[in-house]
């Protein structure tokens, strides 16, 4: 077992131990919860320090020969166990595994059914990182709906008052996306294939394996190969690559057929784009994230808004764009739309809130369009400031839902109008809170600045490096960086500044005391590194920029 | 020398470090000597750096610190760059800020938040150094917002007053609407010229011959949209008066001396680009010189002593984009310079007033307090002099400067500058007389606890009185036998620009002696009117409650701007954003997701029916069945 499966699976350990621990030994469950989430965070440093700056393509491979189907006359269908790093997922892993850290330590006074939470914490663990890692669509699949099973739990069992409607709505959504990108995938999985196992059923050989690919695919567009000899693969590489696509079948490039005006390829680019954005999310499919998150515990508020968004976002990208790219490009525009729209729409609606949670909501919601925007204009620039923008919006958005977390901790009610002159009361809770709502506000020094300059930027020259999106697209976005201002500096003046007061007088104000010893030390690190990272963005464009790069030239040479 | 210039705004981030993580357990002394000795260091190594660059040379010099962001085509390095025109504003801001630290330790004293408005104000200095020394346009937009947050911190500084606040909130809102016009300019600039720096992007458009294309037009357009926020020009001015509830030293530095001067200095910066945009430029004079206008007529009827000096300062700022706006650059900078000195003394004058009064700030409950505070009395006259343009002290050369170079360009430009002068002068001389002389109006507590202020306080009063009145013979023009040092200074900074704009009619020195003697004579009658209604006359400015007739209450009420923009603005946002909540959101979209789950439940209920298990409804299922076989089989 290399690295990178060790990350994945290390938790499973940590689940059985939790298993046969008994009932009274409660109190070890989330610290072998902790040392397993700190395990796979020092993993994630170790592949980062293995990483290849450098290389742009996929490193630290894990392939195997998985599941193959013998479909009789339509040859065989491959699927193997394939996980690697690169730009676009290398940061997200790091970033996950560090949130879970922080999310056990924030989940420390669990006490109703801790066996259950930590063993489904765990195994949401392993799915969300085993999502990014993946590289064959069928195992993504399996880790990005795997996801669902314990996030469903953990929002049912552990959160508000309607968390059962929270999670059954949460649910049935993601379901309802997920049966989009599976369509996608059974389509794809009869359409391409993989030219080495496909060389192996013919009994060719070859001088070097590029040899023998090129002569592969030289005989698939002549159509000269039996039927039966076709290894179909859902290998997303393969898939990515035009040469591997069976002549006439639905999904080949040059297939003309017209359904409702749309080629079968761009009706499985909408398929995953609606599936990915539905996880993103984004305007019009995002009712699901506001209850989502105001029936949630903090923890795992924390861990909805900062890793499972962007398991979206990073599909899209991964699977619709490498996949793709020609429909990328023609529907480039689409996306831009939703994005720019969910950036707006979802700032207006922020600065409506009366909840406080469900204003972070929105303005993560507002924040993922930026995201989205990054990803429609498919610039290096923006495309790089995208996944930038997902690393920043997960540390930011993670420090915004534990900072609400404080207050309804002590009084179990979000609600801005209740407090008013919180900064004289708890004055190092109003210091994080006020910095962190300027790094969300995009206010430079911080990271949220640099992920949406660049994203605006490329967005802003899309027009002229690869013509997707019209630089229009960027003149709208950047009116959300204004209304961002305005809910954010509108809840600081509501809620901590003025003279202290709050809804229920002395029994309340009692109860309103600063950061404990156990917040802080959940809270300085991402303050830390939202600074950090707006001061030497380099330390993730390193890391992100070349594969970036890489992606947008393929996009534009498809 | 100039290589240690990463130092200078180094030093005021550090002492915004230990002011800010550690100052709660310091002495209050302690606090005030990391800050103000931060400062003063800072203000000495640049004075060093400018005295290193040798007689008759210029310098230009690029200091790489390191690479901030690198992406796809992007570069952007975190470099300085040190030319004349960034050094003159790090002496100002450094010099300025050192005297208002001092001055802050005094008036600061009895705060609880002492260690938190130090960490502030040093931190702010260190923004405003980083928009000056930025050699590209993304180090300067992080100065840029940089300084918005600490302006948005300061004025909020008093937090417990929720005037304050909007206050604070209103200054940053406003400001990241102008900030997003330069961001947009920005993204034009890069997309026209492909860079960020400074260095490549006016190289580049120094080789431009076509004037007033579009693309320039636009970039203009754009980054003096940034300016009007930043600089509080029409229609972006209303945050500035009402910046006023910061601390008065806030007052000084932020909203007269630095911050609001860095759409000056941006401007200037990008001299190149707006000569070859001379339609940009026309835009840039008329805003300019309408906003001069128009606060000055705003300040004529204000009676709190901070509101007149802030409509004064963006009346003032107006003067500079004037001179912007006729291509006169170096008189923009020179303006900069005086009125830093003044309008910190002003402000500084006026904290020193509102300290003795404790916290009154409303002169028409002032008088007579010249006897008290003898030295506040006299610096302040001096500054009043001053920025009314007194022949011999700064604000006069200055001034005379700016108004020359538009009566060169259109004399419209110069009736209105001098109808603006005559109004300052007036209201200036009002605020003066009302304050200073007459009788005291006050309570009798605060009578009895008029003072003057501790030395901490003087001194950059007297400091600043002296620069007022000295500060005109730097640039000292050739007609009044002087060399134009400053002018001389920042050439080379404005060379490539000045070379694309032709002066067609250089005034000839008699011309030029008979429109300073037309301002100077109307400044002068001016004054004597002030001194006619507020000394010989006695008069007091209505108290709030009284009927006042029509046009006084226009400009009273500050013509109703902030009404017109709640009305326009604000409350149609919130409007629609509730109404999208509420409507959209909850209606449109989550109706329909509901009711997508609710058809299915309802459809599977009557599905539901086929498998009851009632024998009952199987039977009649079954009769109904065999009734239609037949029915279906009758018919032929």
């Amino acid at each position: 077992m290399d690295i990178l499966s060790l990350l994945v699976f290390a938790p499973l350990l940590a689940i059985f131990f939790i298993l046969i621990l008994p009932h009274n030994q409660s109190n070890f469950y989330k610290n072998i919860t902790l040392v397993s989430t700190s395990i796979q965070f020092l993993l994630s440093l170790i592949v980062i320090n293995r990483f290849d700056f450098s290389y742009p393509k996929i490193q630290l491979v894990e392939k195997f020969d998985w599941i193959t189907i013998n479909m009789q006359s339509l040859g065989y269908l491959s699927i193997d166990y394939y996980l690697g790093v690169d730009g676009l997922n290398l940061a997200l892993v790091v970033l996950s595994t560090f949130i879970f850290m922080i999310g056990v330590v924030a989940s420390w006074n669990v006490k109703e059914n801790a066996k259950a939470y930590f063993c489904l914490y765990l195994l949401l663990t392993a799915s969300v990182i085993g999502c990014f890692l993946a590289l064959d669509l069928f195992l993504f699949f399996l880790f990005f709906e795997f996801m669902l099973l314990p996030m469903y739990f953990l929002i049912g069992m552990w959160g508000g008052p309607r968390r059962e409607y929270a999670a059954i709505k949460f649910f049935l959504y993601t379901l309802a996306g997920s049966i989009f990108i599976l369509i996608a995938m059974i389509g794809l999985s009869i359409s391409a294939i993989e030219p080495l196992e496909t060389a192996e059923q013919m009994n060719l050989t070859g001088e070097t394996s590029a040899d023998l690919i090129a002569n592969v695919q030289n005989q698939l567009q002549l159509q000269k190969i039996p039927k039966k000899a076709l290894v179909h693969t859902l290998d997303i590489l393969q898939l990515s690559d035009k040469s591997n696509y069976i002549k006439g079948t639905w999904l080949s490039w040059d297939n003309e057929t017209v359904l409702w005006g749309l080629s079968a390829r761009a009706i499985v680019f909408l398929l995953l784009l609606i599936g990915f954005l539905v996880k993103v999310p984004s305007f019009p499919v995002h009712t699901w994230l506001p209850d989502a998150h105001v029936e949630a515990s903090t923890p795992i508020s924390v861990i909805l808004a900062s890793l499972l968004l962007k398991t979206g976002s990073y599909g899209l990208l991964r699977v619709a764009y490498t996949i793709l790219p020609d429909q990328a490009i023609e529907f480039g525009w689409l996306v831009a739309t939703l994005g720019v729209i969910s950036i707006i729409y979802a700032a207006y609606n922020a600065l409506a809130m009366n909840d406080l949670k469900k204003m972070i909501a929105y303005s993560s919601i507002s924040h993922m369009g930026f995201v989205v925007l990054g990803i429609a204009a498919a610039t290096a620039e923006s495309i790089s400031g995208a996944v930038f923008q997902m690393v920043s919006h997960g540390i930011i958005s993670a420090a915004l839902f534990l900072l609400v977390g404080v207050v309804y901790d002590r009084t179990h009610n979000r609600n801005i109008d209740s407090y008013r002159g919180l900064a004289s009361k708890m004055p190092i809770y109003t210091t994080l809170t006020v910095i962190t709502f300027f790094a969300s506000l995009g206010l430079p020094g911080f990271s949220g600045f640099i992920g949406e300059v660049l994203i605006l930027l490329g967005a802003f020259a899309a027009h002229s490096h690869n013509g997707i999106i019209s630089s229009w697209f960027a003149v709208g976005a950047t009116f959300g960086i204004l209304l961002s201002a305005a809910y954010y500096l509108w809840t600081l003046q509501r809620m901590f500044f003025g003279k202290f007061w709050v809804k229920n007088g002395s029994l309340w104000s009692k109860k309103l005391t600063d950061l404990t010893f156990q917040e802080r030390i959940i809270l300085f690190p991402l303050v830390f590194l939202m600074i950090l990272f707006g001061l030497f963005p380099h330390l993730i464009l390193n890391i992100v920029s070349p594969t970036c790069a890489l992606l947008a030239d393929f996009i534009i040479n498809r | 020398m100039a290589d240690f210039a990463w130092l200078i705004p180094l030093l005021p981030f550090i002492g915004f470090l230990i002011n800010g993580l550690l100052g709660k357990s310091l002495p209050k002394i302690l606090v005030a000597v990391i800050g103000t000795g931060a400062m003063v260091a800072s203000f000495l190594l640049a004075t060093l750096i400018f005295f290193s660059i040798p007689q008759g040379e210029t310098i230009h010099l690029n200091i790489h610190l390191f690479d901030f962001i690198q992406a796809g085509t992007i570069y952007i390095p975190f470099d300085f760059l040190i030319d004349p025109l960034s050094i003159l504003m790090i002496l100002i801001i450094t010099g300025i800020g050192s005297l208002i630290h001092l001055y802050s330790a005094g008036y600061m004293k009895e705060d609880e938040g002492f260690y938190k408005f130090f960490a502030y104000l040093n931190l702010f200095v260190f923004f405003m150094l980083l928009l000056v020394l930025g050699s590209n346009y993304i180090i300067m937009f992080i100065g840029w917002e940089g300084v918005g947050l600490c302006s948005y911190l300061l004025i909020g500084f008093w937090f417990k007053n929720q005037d304050y606040n909007n206050a604070a909130k209103k200054a940053f809102i406003m400001n990241r609407i102008g900030d997003l016009g330069f961001l947009m300019g920005v993204f034009f600039i890069f997309g026209t010229f492909g860079t960020f720096t400074f260095d490549e992007v006016f190289s580049k458009a120094s080789l431009v011959t076509e004037f007033n294309q579009p693309i320039f037009i636009t970039i203009c357009l754009l980054l003096f949209v940034g300016a009007t926020g930043k600089s509080a020009q029409i229609p972006l001015f209303t945050w500035l008066p009402d910046a006023m509830a910061g601390p008065t030293p806030v007052s000084a530095l932020i909203h007269a001396a630095t911050m609001v001067t860095a759409g000056i200095y941006m401007i200037a910066r990008s001299n190149i680009l707006f000569v070859l945009a001379p339609t940009a430029l026309t835009v840039i004079a008329i805003v300019g010189v309408a906003t001069a206008l128009f606060a000055a007529t705003i300040g004529l009827a204000q009676n709190d002593i901070k509101k007149v000096l802030a409509y004064s300062t963006v009346s003032q700022l107006g003067y500079m984009f004037l001179a912007l706006g006729v291509g006169a650059f170096s008189s923009a900078l020179f303006h900069v310079m005086t009125h830093a000195f003044f309008k910190a003394l002003l402000f500084l004058g006026a904290g020193s007033v509102i300290h003795a009064m404790h916290h009154e700030q409303d002169i028409r409950r002032m008088g007579g307090l010249a006897k008290k505070l003898p030295i506040t009395h006299l610096t302040f006259l001096i500054g009043t002099l001053a920025i009314a343009g007194l022949p011999g002290l700064s604000g006069f050369f200055s001034k005379d400067e700016i108004l020359a170079k538009a009566f060169e360009t259109n004399i419209i430009y110069w009736v209105l500058g001098v109808i603006g002068a005559i109004l300052t002068a007036f209201y200036m001389f009002r605020v003066y007389f009302l304050t200073f002389h007459g009788s005291f109006r006050g309570t009798h507590d605060q009578a009895h606890h008029l003072h003057e202020s501790p030395l901490t306080m003087t001194l950059p009063l007297i400091v600043l009185a002296v620069l007022s009145i000295v500060g005109g013979y730097f640039n000292l023009a050739p007609i009044f036998g002087g060399n134009a040092g400053l002018e001389h200074f920042l050439s080379p900074v404005f060379a490539a620009g000045q070379a694309k704009i032709h002066h067609t009619n250089h005034l000839s020195h008699s011309t030029e002696y008979l429109i300073m003697a037309v301002s100077v004579v109307a400044v002068i009658l001016s004054i004597g009117l002030a001194y006619f209604t507020y000394i010989s006359k006695k008069s007091v400015p209505v108290e709030d409650g009284d009927e006042i007739n029509g046009l006084h209450k226009l400009v009273y009420n500050k013509y109703y701007v902030d009404e017109l923009y709640d009305k326009v603005f604000v409350q149609p946002i919130m409007y629609l954003s509730t109404s999208i909540y509420k409507f959209v959101d909850i209606v449109v979209i989550d109706g329909l997701v509901n009711s997508i789950g609710k058809g299915i439940y309802a459809l599977s209920g009557i599905l539901r029916q086929l498998q009851s298990g009632s024998i009952g409804i199987y039977v009649l299922m079954m009769v109904l069945g065999l009734i239609s076989i037949l029915a279906f089989n009758l018919i032929p």
